[in-house]
């Protein structure tokens, strides 16, 4: 068979035509069928640009008050306890002030500072060591902030818990499901970890997209104040502004986002003078 | 034409076929049911619309796609958007979402998946619902 250009450019023009037109025809009627569902979006959940939290020390007493903030954490959040410290995992934890912020120690300060238990959690810093390190993005910085790990994606390499300065991170060397505490509770609306993730605080992500505050800062009666720091007007802005408060490692660059009010006024013991 | 030691040879021949062919000859004439998936649970027969958020066919064939593209828009978008099947809400989650309707892990996950020797991971970390007797 032969055929012009002119009979050539008239088959193809038509088969374009139809092509387009088909496809278009196609995707109209089967938009009924495919969309079976509506979405609803979530407007319950706090959003900001940059979360960060304010521990004021002198407000956390006693031991008692500081376990009620850590175990309210780690029984929301499935955290298994073998009690012992090599296989511990750590969400939210205690360290002293030296091994807290070293360096910032000296041999004359306040006694009961000195051996108080800081409360400690992820930073969740703005140049966080943790993501730059990780080869399958498995822990990534979300755009409010958090630094989230996505547990389907660790291969439990544990570059981040080298690169993290602060200890943030926790590796699952025995399956949790086994410890004790998680085998007498597990809180069904959570999962667990399984051998061989590294895990640590979200900063609740899941408590933000339902509105509620994160968990630590809910149980600590107002001791951890939390607020998006990009926001001038808010609370712990306002805290920042008028009091004196430090950061753990803050010549490492990461920019942590946790911040520690250590003013002594409140619970220092100053020996009467005299 | 002598072979030596024929008769262990001839022998061990024997019970390698014998052993090799063993799946075939035991499984012969046994046809293994398709498994019956129940989603009769409570929790379904109070619906009155009884929806899942697609149609059937597309579950059985594609649950896993979406799944995974949930996983995506909740752990690392963020998007936690809620589906809307006649009127109730439904989170974009399996331990949360599906299995508060599909409380039987049992006869309808884990049914198919052993039929079809599958091992997902999903419950290694998500706590599937308390299994009822039915």
């Amino acid at each position: 068979m032969s055929m012009n250009r002119r009979e050539f450019l008239k088959i193809a023009g038509i088969s374009t035509i139809a092509g387009i037109g088909g496809t278009a025809l196609a995707g109209g009627l089967r938009k009924g069928v495919l969309e079976a569902a509506q979405a609803a979006p979530n407007t319950d959940a706090l959003t900001e640009k940059r979360w960060g939290i304010a521990i004021d020390m002198s407000k956390l007493k006693s031991e008692e008050s500081i376990k009620r903030v850590t175990e309210a954490c780690h029984r929301i959040h499935n955290v298994p306890d073998f009690s012992n410290t090599k296989d511990e995992v750590k969400w939210i934890w205690t360290e002293t002030f030296e091994h807290s912020f070293p360096g910032q120690e000296h041999k004359f300060m306040a006694e009961d500072m000195k051996h108080k238990p800081f409360l400690l959690l992820c930073n969740h810093c703005d140049n966080p060591a943790c993501v730059r390190v990780c080869p399958t993005k498995a822990t990534f910085k979300r755009s409010d902030g958090i630094v989230m790990q996505d547990m389907h994606r660790c291969i439990g390499c544990r570059f981040c818990m080298a690169a993290c300065p602060f200890g943030a991170r926790s590796f699952n060397y025995k399956n949790p499901r086994l410890a004790k505490n998680l085998q007498e509770y597990m809180n069904p609306e959570f999962p667990t970890r399984t051998i061989g993730v590294v895990e640590k605080c979200t900063f609740c992500y899941e408590r933000l997209a339902k509105g509620l505050k994160p968990a630590c800062v809910e149980e600590s009666n107002g001791a951890l104040v939390f607020g998006d720091l990009d926001d001038p007007a808010s609370e712990i802005r306002k805290i920042l502004a008028s009091k004196h408060t430090i950061r753990r490692k803050p010549e490492l660059g990461t920019e942590p986002n946790i911040y520690y009010i250590t003013g002594g006024n409140d619970y220092a013991v100053v020996p009467e003078i005299r | 034409m002598k072979i030596y030691n024929g008769g262990k040879i001839l022998l061990g021949l024997i019970i390698f076929g014998a052993l090799f062919a063993s799946p075939f000859y035991l499984n012969m004439g046994k046809v293994s049911a398709k498994p019956e998936l129940k989603i009769d649970t409570p929790e379904i027969q109070k619906l009155e619309d009884k929806k899942c958020v697609e149609p059937k066919e597309f579950m059985r064939a594609e649950h896993m796609q979406i799944l995974n593209s949930w996983r995506d828009a909740v752990v690392r978008n963020g998007d936690r958007e809620q589906i809307i099947i006649s009127g109730h809400k439904y989170e974009k989650s399996l331990q949360n979402g599906c299995m508060k309707c599909h409380s039987n892990k049992k006869d309808f996950c884990d049914k198919c998946h052993n039929y079809m020797a599958v091992k997902p991971y999903c419950w290694d970390c998500h706590i599937a619902p308390k299994e009822k007797k039915s």
